[in-house]
């Protein structure tokens, strides 16, 4: 008896510590979350973007061009460019994801981005589409031809694109670019640092070009036009345009984080604001109280002190998953959340099941104790063979859904999983922790349910 | 033993439902959402304007006039206290910034974008393509775990009956939410998206709980191995399992009800659907369910016989 009550208080502690996890680590519930020890900031939930607001972009990759076998490694190639460039933009936690073609999805390889807090597409897909086109050029040769137009108002215009000609020397093989500031007039200007072909081509071109100009082409645009005055063998070139000191840098990132390896369009695009996001927080949390609050009420009129002991389960698994959830982390969706409530609704199913077991086997005779253990054993296969169909569900939803799809399996399986483990195991503790073994008419009344007492069924059988 | 009794009235009032809801289904259709056949949906709100939101006929004038939209159709629904869902073929990024820039009608309402989705049709139709997959490999996957779970009670019915009873009654299960989500449709616009395919599947998964029960305690009672009939042993599970069933049921609409009433405005179709779909569910594997296990076993024991 005492090794009963003893793991019931083991658990109850186990269980209060990871509710007080769950507690203090969500700002909303702490005043002063701020001054916290900082292992609690780390366990915020993830929100998804339909609560958190942001921009979901679905791209599709044109790998028309890329061997079959390469498609796999052009795509991450591909997320990496574009995971460097959101980064660039300051987005907190974006998610960057290939999407494979397939026999199953149907559709070719895909690229999905995810931007938490950002609402503005229009910049969004601007900072993701653009590739810095950059390029070196050099005087063209005296007889070339020079285009020139007369305007309306009967100014000339030389079109210095005529000017130049292209050279192979690209952004293609820039090895980094660096933000600097000029010593003398503290301008900023951006350093470049070729690889090992782009040192030789600009060797190549600055020793022809001594006393001439190369243009720095940025975009289709000369941003700079330097006079060559020697030959540069060790691969260094300088762009000092009229930067402000943050266009210098937004360049730098976005010549490093380099080209597109193949192209892409896209398909689809969703933004939610943050306020549409919040509210459906908070309506979302709302419907999980007042149905967790309807629930507690309906099993402790019904199963009397049995009912009691699974709202103390209930409430256990509903601290686990939440820690789960903070722990793992898991997204939550609107669709998560959902599923989430769902799971609510099997933990207590397991109970019901077990516990209209008991009263069954002790309507047929046993006394309390022994009813409370047939009873558990009755229901088990019932409650396996249900969850495991239930689990088995959750697994195909995951691995074929969409990311909606996805939220939904996830939390529900882990709901289910883990109810598993709160309607039995935590249930029965305590169930016999409590150490009832005599039937008298105050143990009946207890383990009666619904108008009648459990002795009452006893004498109407 | 009522079940055995009335077995033919509700084995036909279940096929009955099931008829009216398919015509039900033909009368109505169901309208497809952005979701699954492409295109735009725009959530503004106009809470900010002092002269309150424009008229929906105004709005949809001046975006049928705009030649560079080239948008020929467009639906305009109020929401809220201020604001439109606004619904278009899809959009690109320009066309979505010319189309957010007209909202305001030159600055005289000022407007707030709340949401803004656009489908390409090729995504859409990969999401109903991915639907139907998932649905198909569930029910498969029900079918053969059943088979598997009940494999030591397969007399007198052999244990994939049990899996292909479970999969007749849950086309029951998921065809009436279907009818009446329908005829919901109807009146209220309500489409089918990937919410309502989530409904669907997650009634799959509630129902064939709920149909586990009521076998498993047919499985339990058959290997008891007392004398007495099939038929007796299906009825005796299934009121043996009614407590249960109407108990669960009413705990999982407990907290169905308040995420219709007070949840999120984008699951409320969700709840509702599921709610319905659940009730038929533990109808079913009551009074659909088990007529059909006892009529199964009267067949198989008239085509011995001869």
């Amino acid at each position: 008896m005492r090794h009963k009550i003893a793991s019931a208080l083991l658990v109850l502690i186990f269980g209060s510590g990871i509710a007080f996890f769950v507690y203090k680590t969500e700002p909303k519930l702490n005043k002063n979350f701020e001054t916290q020890n900082a292992f609690f900031k780390k366990f915020p939930f993830r929100l998804g973007l339909d609560l958190s607001g942001g921009s979901h972009l679905i791209y599709k990759a044109d790998v028309s061009a890329v061997e079959s076998s390469e498609v796999g490694n052009s795509m991450d190639a591909l997320r990496d460019v574009i995971e460097r460039r959101v980064n660039l933009f300051g987005v907190s936690e974006p998610v960057v994801q290939v999407q494979h073609g397939g026999i199953i999805s149907g559709s070719g390889e895909q690229l999905i981005v995810d931007l938490p807090g950002i609402t503005d597409i229009k910049q969004a897909v601007e900072m993701i589409g653009q590739t810095p086109i950059l390029e070196f050029k050099t005087e063209a040769p005296n007889d070339t031809p020079q285009t020139a137009t007369v305007d309306k108002d009967g100014k000339v215009n030389l079109d210095i694109g005529s000017q130049f000609v292209k050279t192979e020397l690209t952004g293609r093989y820039l090895k980094k670019a660096t933000l600097e500031f000029d010593q003398n007039t503290r301008e900023p200007r951006v350093s470049l640092q070729f690889d090992d072909t782009g040192t030789k081509l600009f060797a190549q071109i600055t020793k022809a070009n001594i006393g001439k100009m190369v243009a720095i082409y940025l975009d289709g645009t000369p941003v700079s036009t330097p006079v060559v005055r020697e030959e540069i063998p060790n691969g260094q070139a300088v762009i000092s345009g009229s930067f402000t000191p943050n266009e210098a840098k937004l360049l730098v990132g976005r010549l490093n984080s380099g080209a597109l390896p193949v192209p892409i369009t896209l398909l689809s695009t969703q933004t939610i604001g943050a306020t549409l996001g919040e509210s459906a927080v908070n309506a979302g949390v709302k419907a999980a109280i007042i149905g967790f609050l309807l629930v507690t009420i309906f099993l402790i009129l019904w199963y009397r002190l049995p009912g009691l002991i699974a709202v103390i389960a209930l409430s256990f698994y509903t601290a686990i998953l939440l820690a789960i959830f903070k722990l793992l982390p898991v997204t939550l969706t609107a669709a998560g959340i959902g599923g989430f409530i769902i799971s609510l609704g099997m933990a207590v199913d397991a109970n019901v099941l077990i516990f209209e077991r008991m009263k069954e086997e002790i309507r047929k005779g046993y006394n309390i104790s022994d009813g409370i253990h047939t009873g558990f054993k009755r229901a088990w296969t019932s409650v396996r063979d249900s969850n495991t169909s239930s689990i088995i569900t959750s697994i195909i939803l995951f691995w074929l859904g969409t990311p909606l799809i996805k939220g939904f399996a996830l939390t529900f399986g882990l709901g289910v999983l883990v109810s598993m483990f709160s309607a039995i195991t935590i249930s029965r503790i305590f169930l016999f922790a409590l150490g009832i073994n005599k039937n008298n008419n105050f143990t009946s009344f207890l383990f009666g349910s619904g108008f009648s007492s459990a002795k009452n069924m006893t004498n109407n059988k | 033993m009522f079940i055995i009794k009335y077995k033919k009235i509700f084995i036909s009032l279940s096929v009955l439902l099931v008829l009216v809801s398919v015509i039900f289904i033909a009368i109505f259709g169901l309208k497809l959402g952005i979701d699954f056949k492409g295109g735009a949906l725009l959530e503004v709100d106009y809470s900010n304007s002092s002269s309150g939101r424009p008229e929906a006929s105004l709005l949809e004038n001046k975006i049928k006039t705009l030649k560079m939209l080239d948008i020929n159709q467009v639906l305009i629904q109020p929401t809220a206290e201020f604001g439109y869902l606004i619904k278009t073929r899809n959009l690109s990024e320009p066309e979505h910034q010319m189309l957010s820039a007209l909202l305001s009608l030159d600055g005289k309402y000022p407007v707030l974008e709340k949401s803004f989705n656009s489908i390409g049709p090729s995504v859409g139709s990969e999401l109903a393509r991915k639907a139907i997959i998932s649905i198909i490999m569930v029910i498969f996957a029900i079918i053969f775990f059943i088979t598997f779970a009940f494999r030591k009670v397969s007399r007198p019915v052999a244990s994939w009956k049990y899996g292909v009873i479970t999969i007749i009654t849950l086309l029951h299960d998921i065809i009436i939410p279907t009818a009446i989500f329908a005829l919901l449709s109807h009146y209220t616009g309500a489409e089918v998206d990937t919410l309502f395919v989530l409904a669907l599947l997650t009634i799959l998964g509630l129902s064939v709980h709920d149909k586990i029960v009521v076998f498993d305690r047919i499985r339990e009672n058959l290997k008891e191995g007392d004398k007495k009939s099939f038929a007796e042993t299906v009825s005796i599970s299934t009121s043996q399992t009614i407590v249960r069933s109407i108990n669960i049921t009413l705990t999982i609409i407990g907290v169905l009800v308040p995420l219709y009433l007070f949840g999120p405005e984008t699951t409320k179709n969700f709840a509702l659907v599921l709610t319905i779909g659940l009730f038929f569910g533990i109808y079913s594997s009551l009074f659909f369910a088990s007529p059909l296990l006892i009529l199964l076993e009267e067949w198989q024991l008239k085509n011995k016989k001869p």
